[in-house]
């Protein structure tokens, strides 16, 4: 059990809601959250639908460990079709709302439709109403967070909401909850925004029950927790520094994307680091990083929450940004830094203030700055296009503007607000636009880190590092080294890893948890709580049907093996400058054939009939 | 000996294990609304606080208690509402300056720590020792062991 076996399912173009079983047939299949909700999608929807039309889903979904005291089983997830990318997207979130969604008694939310006027979902357990949002259109997640605890006087509640990016047609908008945790990806947000929906407002005080066997389930959890903490990366590295523990050891191996991957390696990595976050400023006496901070049931915490320096020029005139906030993971570091060539801690640490005040991928956003300053310095866009400001790398001043006109959707902020593709194809230079089937990279090269590049070109929805992250192997040794400079066995290691993580995604727990968590670590704590038996060996099969549901679904919607591929900057035209990847460039077309193959697929990346059969598709 | 429960903010991060542990223990289900431990965050100062009853030695409640339902745990020395003798009037709710014994609607009588029969939930599930479980007259103790570190002559201090 564990599931609480209901979903709401609310029609927005009739402004109807209604309560139905949850399929526990296909959670038998597909577990819960990525998997599950994507089945429903798939059941549901035509992959061919316009993601921004009313004929799109969009579900909001827990997994079964979600809500319970294992650790970091905080989770949910949001799985709609993608505006940015026209797949699948599926994008995830810690902070307090999955377990509070999961508190008043609902593992999903299915959202249909469109709603005429703006409105809002409010729900206290069984009681789930579509109220008016009129006066939070056109206002921030943190306007909106705040005006809807003072109008429901209750202090718990916890609020999702989508900025004014998303209202503005943004297309990489996010669905930020508790203020400043996001299901960030592919545009999740634009989708909530297309359907009229500006917040879901959550207060549940059921608790959460159904454990089938709750004494094991107790020890597994607890031996869960003894194996997080006592890792090197979930024990130390993670709190201590945060996910920016990568700055500047990513750097070092040659494989940090600089300046729209002109580069591998960045002069101001050290200026941006964990460890220039513990650094005492020379402004206020005071360290960027004010402490760290957990997601709901998390033992880890690797949240940074900052203070940005009250004399730094993106706050002096501004209180109301001179608190704490949220805090730079290495993502948004690398990307509103690096990737833009600029060394201003505070500058970047405001610039992603402002992603989740208004709800912003900041992957996308700074990777389409950075776009936009090459298309600025060779000559394509020019002050007439940007009111004046000089795009160029390095600059602090231009990061910021840029941040703050795409979070309105104001001028040159509605082109940006497009991503890196549009904006680049507009400018009539393409090859400028580092994506996957439309998604901005993340922070790692795949030249410097070849077994990166397959997982990026392979990925169901678009360049990420989150659907396969063998940088832990590659560069980190977890489970077990690997060369980042080999590109024998990468298809391997890629399988392995995008099946793992379809399983760590659908179960309600953090994929951060896999630095220390060995299938045999997680798979005890699932059969714990869920019917029926959960060995490793059945979790990986569940892995393995989810990502080649989600090809299928891809295919359905018009992507082929074509689209299973690099910016040519990164496979043949400018190879690593410097670093011990230098003169490399990623070796793609060696491993995607045997990455298909490994699969299940045919050499054009389609599964085979057996394949599918195989796994009950 | 008596132990108390000692809380360090500074080390807590927000995670709401010890609100699960302390639901589970009292309900069944993991329910942080029915915890009787709760954590507090103050976001602009990027702070989180947990607070719970601290089990006063001239406990209000147990004097305001009309019909004697709070008793001392003559083994813990922790304030203990007997559920059947309980009958919901919330008057020690009213007399708690710290508002650590609250009312429970479904069932009709008022709830706070108990310290778990000496044995406190919430600190086990407490990953970061913001929580222990010490030695009621040195709760002090290890901030006493901070400030003496800080005075040691500077290569000692590393040892």
């Amino acid at each position: 059990m564990s599931w609480t076996k209901k979903v709401l399912r609310v029609n927005l173009t009739e402004g109807s809601i209604s309560e139905e079983p949850l399929n526990m047939e296909w959670a038998m299949d597909y577990l819960g959250q990525r998997g599950l909700a994507t089945k429903y999608l798939v059941e549901e929807t035509d992959p061919k639908s316009d993601a921004l039309s009313p004929e799109n889903k969009m579900i909001m979904t827990t997994g079964p460990l979600t809500g319970t005291i294992a650790s970091t089983a905080g989770r949910y997830s949001v799985v709609t079709k993608s505006p940015l990318t026209g797949a699948i997207a599926c994008s995830n979130s810690g902070g307090y709302i999955g377990n509070e969604m999961k508190n008043a008694g609902w593992d999903m939310i299915i959202f249909e439709g469109k709603a005429p006027n703006p409105v809002y979902l409010y729900i206290e357990n069984d009681k789930a109403e579509l109220l008016p949002a009129d006066d939070l259109w056109g206002k921030t997640v943190w306007e909106t967070d705040e005006l809807l605890h003072t109008k429901h006087q209750e202090p718990q509640l916890r609020v999702a909401a989508i900025g004014r990016s998303a209202e503005k047609g943004c297309l990489f908008a996010a669905i930020v909850n508790d203020l400043h945790r996001a299901a960030g990806r592919s545009g999740v947000g634009t989708v909530m925004a297309s359907k009229n929906l500006k917040a879901v407002a959550i207060r549940g005080t059921l608790g959460v029950g159904n454990i089938e066997n709750p004494k094991e389930f107790l020890q597994a959890t607890q031996d869960g927790k003894k194996v997080l903490a006592e890792n090197a990366v979930t024990g130390e590295g993670l709190p201590e520094h945060g996910t920016q523990v990568l700055m500047n050891v990513i750097n070092e191996v040659g494989a940090l994307p600089t300046r729209n991957h002109r580069e591998v390696q960045f002069e101001g990595a050290g200026k941006i680091s964990a460890e220039a976050m513990r650094e005492v400023r020379e402004g206020d006496g005071r360290a960027n990083l004010t402490t760290n901070a957990a997601c709901f049931g998390c033992t880890i915490a690797c949240q940074r929450v900052s203070t940005v320096d009250k004399t730094h020029f993106t706050v002096k005139d501004k209180p109301e940004y001179q608190g704490s906030s949220g805090g730079l993971e290495f993502e948004n570091a690398w990307s509103l830094g690096t990737d833009c060539g600029v060394d201003d801690l505070d500058a970047i640490t405001f610039a992603n203030y402002l992603c989740n005040e208004d709800g912003m991928d900041p992957i996308s956003l700074g990777a389409t700055i950075a776009a936009a300053m090459e298309l600025f310095e060779e000559g394509y866009i020019t002050v007439e296009n940007t009111d004046g400001v000089e795009l160029k790398f390095g600059s602090a001043e231009a990061l910021v503007w840029a941040t703050e006109v795409t979070a309105k959707g104001e001028g040159f902020g509605k082109e940006l607000g497009l991503g890196s593709k549009r904006l680049c194809e507009k400018y009539g230079r393409p090859e400028f636009s580092m994506t996957v089937k439309g998604q901005e990279f993340p922070a790692y090269d795949p030249r410097g880190i070849q077994g990166i590049g397959l997982a990026y070109a392979t990925s169901n929805r678009g360049a990420c590092h989150l659907r396969g992250y063998t940088v832990a192997s590659e560069i980190m040794g977890i489970p077990e080294k690997t060369d980042p400079l080999e590109t024998e066995g990468k298809a391997g290691l890629v399988k392995a890893f995008q099946d793992a993580t379809a399983v760590v995604d659908s179960v309600g727990i953090c994929v951060f948890s896999t630095f220390a968590w060995s299938m045999e670590d997680i798979a005890p704590q699932i059969d714990a709580a869920c019917e029926g038996d959960w060995s490793v060996d059945r979790c990986l099969e569940v892995g393995e049907r989810i990502w080649t549901m989600e090809r299928d679904y891809n295919l359905a919607a018009g992507l082929t093996a074509m689209d299973d591929t690099l910016p040519k900057r990164l496979i043949k035209d400018i190879a690593a400058k410097s670093g011990p990847a230098e003169g490399r460039v990623n070796d793609l077309s060696k491993m995607l054939p045997e990455y298909y193959e490994v699969r299940g697929w045919t050499p054009d990346g389609v599964p085979t009939e057996e394949t599918r059969q195989r796994l009950g598709l | 000996m008596f132990r108390s429960l000692q809380i360090e903010p500074e080390k807590c991060t927000g995670c709401l294990q010890c609100e699960m542990a302390c639901s589970y223990i009292e309900t069944g289900k993991y329910n942080p609304a029915k915890s009787r431990i709760k954590i507090f965050t103050f976001h602009e100062e990027g702070r989180f606080v947990p607070y719970t009853c601290t089990q006063c030695s001239e406990a209000w409640c147990l004097h305001a208690c009309p019909v004697e339902a709070i008793v001392i745990n003559e083994t813990t020395g922790a304030k203990e509402v007997i559920d059947d003798v309980c009958v919901g009037c919330k008057v020690c709710t009213i007399a708690c300056p710290f508002g650590t014994i609250n009312y429970n609607q479904e069932a009709g009588t008022v709830h706070k720590c108990d310290l778990c029969q000496g044995d406190p939930e919430c600190v086990k599930a407490c990953p970061t020792d913001a929580l222990t479980y010490v030695d009621a007259d040195a709760g002090g103790l290890e901030r006493m062991r901070a400030h003496a570190a800080q005075n040691l002559p500077q290569d000692s201090a590393q040892a």
